[in-house]
């Protein structure tokens, strides 16, 4: 009997529709393992009749002689910041807890029109907001990794997008939505050896997706290779009328664009990420991942993006500046929690609702977000910060004259353990300094496996393509897959 | 004209006005959700996800308002600015379901432009002033708080709520209460002859903020209040007086004006703190980042232009030129929908004077009676183009046509009809008249003998008998020549 489990995307779309099995066989097979996995902790709520239901309508349409959709009868995971009608959707909050949206966001419309069942709603960073996990109002979400030194410390899955990592790599799913602002994809992907790109800017629409930073927000897919990565972007892409930042564009082919002959790409290698006291892991993986790419025909070039180290500092008043508007309407007076203490008014039931409902990093965000945008702070924070990110755009623009990519890692080190690093918040947004700048360009950008680190844990390697060129990023993606040999697995403790 | 000027202990004050009137676009839609804009339904009938902020809504913005905004600033020659962007204005309130405000502040639609204000504009020698504008900006509405539904809550009607406004920002131009009436006057005729904006200050389509100031004549500016949703200009005229000499009282007994918001209370007639600069909010403006900077192409820009009416200046020429008095002109033209009345009634054929002094006498007084606008009116442009048809054409006379307008204003039936039915036609029959002159004549042989003997006047008495006797309805130029023919 096919282990539904090891199967891919590509694969269980495959066999559905040759009739090498039923989509039923599929979603029952992964329902059971996402309802054994409680101890990942990867679902916030699990949905076993979202799934079932879209199976029985692809092996309905199968059988009627229909055509079937690009996802066609591959349960997925849908991360908990994407509003989902009838299905409690919290971004992870105690805010939220209890919504039930009467709505469906567009990109996970798109995936159910594709064929794609929901398996259940995923586990986050509390409105995306965190590297770790660590910030669920539900608690965090732990990796299906483990050190190979024996022990059994807890690891963070990354984030924000951990309960997506977690799911994929415990192969509970094959794959899963994802959010990145400012790395929510790439950085939870390469903690856990998996796949994830982030799409440029305004290819998949924010309708109906939870907003944390309006012009950094972009839904991307997490999945266990390339392939499938190009195979769900497609059925999440497109132009959406309800979201004026949408880009109205058609979507390309990028899976049957896939390609791993980079013959005359040539590759930028930027000199800012190669931090003083880089880990040493990290730093033989991308010189692995440059020797790949040479092997696939590319030509590597040194390139300069002098504005990098300006870019956390920039990302972290910009997330945080939207996010303090965005987050104003959970005010407690439409729906979510409404927390009213006995004779209070209007702004002390603002004050309480909003103490009880959001985790204390939200509460951070906010704060800094509001002392940054607040009179007389504005220019020096703000305007500043838009500055240097017109500068970090420039600073890749300007290396598109020489490159065509640009190869990195995705983040400075390999999984952290929970509780490590949630004590110093600066160091948390540390692992987000390799990520930022594309976010803050809105240019694609993808994490694939590189290798595991001494500790048997796997590191990512991040590829920046230009505008619009998801295809040349999967492409690379795929020349790194095929020579990297990363076939590594979680042991299945939980 | 003498200047408006307050008189204090210390000598004399000077008024320094700015307005910042709000006026609601006239749209189907909302600024950034497709809901109705309807007015008067039932409490959040007319709310759509965008509307409510629920999670994950994003606003749109709807081109016919940024369109109204546009034909707005021309109709003011005012500078368009082909690339604006909108701001969010952050501060937490119940009616406001986004927690901000979605308004333009750093780089509005519409920069600088200036209106044209008559004084009295019946009087065509009335001061002409022109009144700055700074900019106009569109920005989102908010919701409506009813606090009167229980006896502990207050409730929030969100039909409102994202309903497009442009903000209408004047220089400190204005300098008595009376040039602030009449510049919001002469602002409400544009909109409504542009169609950007009903001007409804009942309904709450416009509405002013009000920033008052006082000088001594030609000093430095003084500290500026600003009161709040004013919404009627009586109101806002009572308001500056006030506001004015509260503030010359405020000054001249040792205290000082603090900028603060102020509201009007109808009821008092006074102006009454709000809150004070200090704990005035921080909106925290900033780029919203869910919408695309506004760039508006020549095409559209042109359309834009191409829809403008002919506006009330240009229409009081225009009418001068047809022969109108100055005071017709000036009164047809004050008020868009008296414009546009006038209008179908030229648009039927009437003759530009005859339509003018009947509009202006018979029918104005005629819905000063019944209590009624134009609007109203139960006699509409073309059934008062066939009653003036028949005058004009001898069908019936003058005063005949008077008798014919009561009974078309009590039946609605059409003129024709009425003058049909009720045998109103002028008679030319000069049979019928020379007998009923002859027996006139014979009755009052003593006067015929001192017509005769010179006394002219008494041609009038005959005409007069003559028409009675004809029941009105005989052509008075007929009789007229009959009887100078008959008295010899």
């Amino acid at each position: 009997m096919t282990d539904f489990s090891r199967l891919g995307v590509a694969a269980i779309r495959e066999g559905v529709a040759d009739g090498a099995f039923k989509a039923v066989e599929v979603a029952e097979a992964l329902n059971a393992r996402v309802s054994a996995a409680k101890a990942l902790n990867a679902f916030i709520i699990e949905t076993p009749e979202k799934a079932i239901e879209a199976a029985q309508a692809v092996d309905a349409d199968r059988a009627a002689g229909k055509p079937l959709g690009k996802m066609a009868g591959v349960p997925i995971g849908m991360k908990d910041l994407f509003c989902t009608e009838g299905v409690q959707t919290t971004a992870a909050s105690h805010i939220l807890e209890g919504f039930v949206p009467t709505y469906e966001s567009t990109v996970s419309a798109n995936l159910w029109k594709a064929g794609a069942g929901m398996l259940g709603k995923l586990n986050m960073d509390q409105f995306a907001m965190g590297s770790s996990n660590e910030t669920s109002y539900f608690g965090n979400v732990i990796s299906p990794w483990r050190r190979n030194d024996g022990g059994n410390a807890a690891l963070a899955p990354g984030g924000s997008s951990g309960g997506s990592s977690s799911a994929i790599a415990a192969r509970l799913c094959p794959a899963a939505t994802g959010t990145d602002t400012g790395g929510s994809i790439r950085q939870p992907a390469a903690f856990v050896g998996i796949s994830g790109i982030k799409p440029t800017y305004g290819r998949c629409s924010r309708w109906g997706v939870v907003a944390f930073a309006s012009s950094l927000d972009q839904a991307g897919p997490m999945a266990r290779d390339v392939r499938d990565c190009a195979i769900m972007l497609e059925a999440m892409a497109g132009f959406d009328p309800k979201d004026s930042t949408s880009l109205d564009l058609p979507v390309p082919a990028w899976e049957a664009g896939l390609n791993s002959d980079l013959k005359g790409k040539r590759i930028g290698i930027p000199k800012e990420y190669r931090l003083d006291g880089i880990d040493e892991d990290i730093s033989k993986m991308w010189d692995n991942g440059i020797a790949w790419l040479k092997d696939a025909g590319a030509e590597i070039v040194d390139i300069s993006l002098p504005h990098t180290k300006y870019a956390l500092p920039a990302y972290y008043i910009i997330a945080p500046a939207e996010a303090s508007s965005n987050l104003a309407r959970y005010d407690g007076v439409r729906f979510g929690l409404r927390d009213l203490p006995e004779g209070a008014g209007l702004q002390d039931m603002y004050a309480a609702t909003r103490a009880a409902g959001f985790g204390e990093e939200v509460r951070r965000r906010i704060m800094i977000g509001t002392y940054v945008l607040s009179a007389g702070f504005y220019d020096a924070y703000y305007t500043q910060a838009q500055k240097v990110r017109a500068l970090i755009a420039r600073d890749f623009d300007n290396a598109w004259a020489s490159c065509d990519l640009i190869l990195a890692p995705t983040a400075p080190s390999a999984a952290f353990g929970l509780g490590e690093k949630n004590a110093d918040p600066l160091s948390m947004y540390l692992n987000d300094v390799f990520a930022v700048p594309a976010s803050l360009a809105g240019l694609p950008a993808m994490s694939v496996p590189g290798g595991l680190s001494k500790e048997g844990l796997p590191m990512g390697l991040q590829i920046i393509g230009k505008a619009l060129d998801e295809q040349a990023v999967l492409n690379a993606g795929l020349a790194i897959e095929q020579r990297s040999g990363f076939t590594a697995e979680a042991g299945e403790w939980w | 004209m003498t200047e408006y000027r307050i008189q204090g202990n210390t000598g004399e004050w000077e008024v320094v006005i700015g307005l910042e009137v709000h006026a609601q676009v006239t749209s189907e839609s909302k600024l950034f959700s497709g809901s109705s804009t309807g007015f008067g339904a039932e409490p959040n009938s007319h709310v759509s996800l965008v509307d409510a902020a629920m999670p994950g809504m994003l606003p749109v913005p709807n081109r016919e308002c940024l369109r109204q905004a546009v034909r707005t600033g021309m109709a003011i020659n005012a500078q368009i600015n082909r690339w604006s962007r909108f701001d969010r204005k952050n501060y937490f309130y119940a009616d406001l379901p986004q927690g901000y405000q979605i308004s333009q502040l750093y780089h509005p639609i519409v920069g600088e432009g200036e209106i044209e204000v008559t004084l009295n504009e019946k009087d065509p020698d009335s001061v002409v002033k022109t009144i700055g504008i700074e900019r106009i900006h569109v920005e989102q509405d908010a919701g409506k708080l009813m606090h009167d539904q229980h006896p502990t809550m207050s409730f929030v009607d969100l039909n409102r709520s994202g309903v497009a406004l442009m903000e209408i920002v004047s220089r400190p131009d204005m300098r008595s209460p009376q040039e602030a009436g009449a510049y919001v006057k002469k602002l409400r005729s544009i909109l409504r002859y542009v169609g950007s904006c009903d001007g409804n200050m009942e309904q709450g389509s416009m509405r002013a903020d009000v920033n008052v100031s006082v000088r001594k004549p030609g000093g430095d500016l003084g500290t500026r209040t600003e009161t709040k949703n004013v919404n009627s200009i009586r109101f806002m005229m009572q308001a500056i007086e006030y506001e004015a000499q509260r503030q010359v009282d405020l000054i001249e007994s040792g205290g000082a004006v603090v900028q603060e918001t102020r509201l009007f209370d109808a009821n008092k007639m006074e102006t009454r703190s709000m809150r004070s600069k200090e704990d005035a909010h921080d909106y925290r403006y900033f780029p919203d980042p869910d919408l695309l900077p506004v760039e508006l192409d020549d095409a559209f820009l042109e359309e834009c232009r191409a829809s403008l009416p002919e506006l009330p200046d240009a229409k009081r020429a225009r009418y001068e030129s047809l022969g109108l008095t100055a005071y017709n002109a000036a009164v047809l033209t004050a008020e868009a929908e008296t414009a546009f009345w006038f209008e179908d009634l030229l648009a039927e054929g009437v003759d530009a004077k005859q339509g003018s002094n009947w509009l202006m006498s018979e029918l104005f007084g005629a819905l000063n009676k019944l209590g009624k606008t134009l609007d109203e009116s139960p006699v509409s442009p073309k059934q008062a183009a066939e009653l003036l048809r028949l005058v004009a054409d001898g069908t019936i006379s003058g005063s005949i046509s008077k008798q014919v307008f009561e009974i078309m204003l009590e039946t609605g039936q059409a003129a024709s009809a009425i003058v049909e039915e009720k045998g109103l036609k002028q008679t030319s029959d000069t049979g019928a008249i020379e007998a009923e002159i002859a027996k006139i004549m014979a009755a009052n042989e003593d006067k015929v003998t001192e017509y005769r003997s010179g006394k002219d006047k008494l041609f009038g008495f005959f005409v007069g008998q003559t028409m009675k006797a004809m029941q009105g309805k005989a052509n008075p130029q007929i009789i007229n020549d009959l009887l100078k023919k008959a008295l010899g």
